[in-house]
């Protein structure tokens, strides 16, 4: 898969910089759309990205609610401009995946018991990537629930973890996903070492995948923190 | 209506049963169903073989027609996983375009063989930048009665062993070929349900469980993909013990059904 000569790890660092345990640089905005009920603008290293959260509202179609709670939906989409060769507009395969995934992740935390025959509808919008998108995502989305008032048990928070030139990497930038040896994204409920979500591909050894599970756990901690530092401040304002 | 209440009844049921240590089908909680692989049963198919896992039932079949490459890798073959939950195999499947389960199904397999590199794509190349083969796997599932994932990824390493490349039917020099195989990636899938974890879930483990995760290994104990499911969450623990149960469980299966 790797070009010759390309090298994603020179004297200890990678190309960006950072040390192996190392998140790029994050930034939260809670609550930045007007006509939804939550909504948060994340940023990853060069990823952008806006979730919003409606509901609970009314569930259509009528045979789809559910008598006992509310159903969670998500809709993981990729803006046409985010990525280098244009996106053709709509759900593809990889999209319809990672919004099953996505939601997931989020499911254990909701109280949906308290909203039957609704729904609760979540819309992630990648506005601009560089892989660690649907991570990204997931962190957005789990603050715009917390913004939109849902009742939940806790925050999730999500980040990937991979192998470059053989090292076990944290939160893993476009050139090294592309040319990497593996991926693995990871979402759980920090407080309670709880994960909710886990994917892996391409290949690791099984130490690899548990140093890597460690670190991404780790990382989840400091995510974590930044979430709700976040909310705290944009309701400290009010 | 109810429906739900006949899927909370054997919920309940189901964990009873776990907490006593037993299963519904009387299996210990590492068995596996009783499997049967056949293959090279479909004679259109360049390669093809049928599974049965207990009543899940999974037919798969590759077959390899010229296409172009991606602009990004014009010397390699393309591989496109496809899964079809067709109405025939369970009351909740409907006829239409692909859903969720369907997508992930192929996902999941798609990265196992991509992962592990199982398929040689260099090997694929009939002329650079032009023409290279385009295998397609398809999954056809014939009764699910739990654990698709594990008889999917079986059925489509068990075709893919014995591929014929069909030269001749498209005009092309090479005569007769067969397509190397050089990873054999095996999928492992495990339901958690009240701590313990269950290996191979029928359908009523699989609809009981809240949390569910694949591991799919190669021969070296390699990982080459994960993917966890459903509604729950997982302890550190429970994830890392299932991949060593994975990895174990890959290795038996890989013996039984794909050595020569």
């Amino acid at each position: 898969m790797k070009e010759e000569g390309l090298e994603l790890i020179k004297g200890g660092k990678r190309l960006d910089g950072r040390s192996f345990d190392e998140l790029r640089q994050i930034r939260i905005e809670v609550g930045v759309l007007k006509r939804a009920d939550g909504s948060c603008y994340f940023e990853l290293g060069d990823n952008k990205v806006i979730a919003a959260v409606y509901g609970p509202r009314e569930m259509h179609p009528r045979h789809a609610q559910d008598a006992k709670m509310a159903v969670l939906k998500y809709r993981y989409n990729m803006a046409p401009f985010s990525v280098d060769e244009r996106k053709r507009p709509g759900p593809d395969r990889r999209s319809v995946e990672i919004s099953k995934v996505s939601r997931e992740a989020l499911e254990p935390v909701i109280i949906k018991e308290y909203y039957p025959k609704t729904e609760i509808d979540v819309y992630v919008e990648i506005l601009q990537s560089d892989a660690g998108t649907r991570t990204a995502g997931i962190n957005a989305a789990s603050v715009a629930l917390a913004d939109a008032g849902i009742p939940m048990k806790d925050l999730v928070s999500s980040v990937a973890v991979g192998k470059i030139d053989g090292e076990i990497v944290l939160d893993l930038n476009a050139v090294e996903d592309n040319y990497g040896e593996a991926d693995m994204p990871v979402a759980m409920i920090a407080r309670r070492n709880a994960i909710t979500a886990i994917q892996m591909d391409g290949c690791m050894t099984r130490s690899e995948f548990e140093k890597g599970l460690k670190m991404a756990m780790n990382a989840c901690q400091k995510i974590y923190e930044l979430q709700r530092t976040a909310l705290i401040e944009r309701y400290s304002e009010m | 209506m109810g429906l739900e209440i006949m899927d909370d009844v054997r919920r309940d049921y189901i964990y009873d049963l776990v907490r006593g240590g037993r299963r519904e089908d009387g299996r210990a909680f590492l068995d596996y169903r009783e499997i049967k692989v056949e293959r090279d049963i479909i004679k259109r198919a360049e390669g093809s073989a049928r599974v049965k896992m207990g009543n899940t039932e999974v037919l798969v079949g590759v077959k390899l027609e010229p296409g172009e490459p991606f602009p990004d890798s014009p010397d390699k073959g393309v591989i496109i996983t496809n899964a079809e939950l067709v109405p025939l195999a369970s009351p909740e499947f409907e006829p239409g375009p692909p859903n969720e389960d369907s997508v992930q199904l192929a996902r999941v397999v798609d990265r196992g063989i991509r992962g592990s590199e199982a398929i040689d794509l260099d090997k694929l190349c009939i002329e650079e930048g032009e023409k290279v083969w385009i295998v397609f796997i398809d999954i056809h599932v014939l009764d699910n009665d739990g654990n698709l994932v594990d008889a999917a990824a079986l059925g489509a390493i068990a075709s893919l062993l014995n591929v014929r490349i069909p030269n001749e039917r498209y005009g092309l020099d090479g005569g007769e070929e067969t397509m190397v195989l050089s990873n054999k990636p095996v999928a492992v899938t495990m339901v958690d349900i009240g701590g313990e974890i269950l290996v191979d879930p029928n359908y009523n483990e699989e609809k009981a469980a809240l949390s569910g995760l694949t591991v799919i290994s190669n021969p070296d104990g390699t990982i080459s993909a994960l993917q966890k499911y459903g509604n729950g969450s997982l302890s550190e623990d429970a994830v890392t013990e299932m991949v060593e149960i994975g990895i174990e469980k890959a290795g038996e299966l890989r013996r039984t059904f794909l050595e020569p």
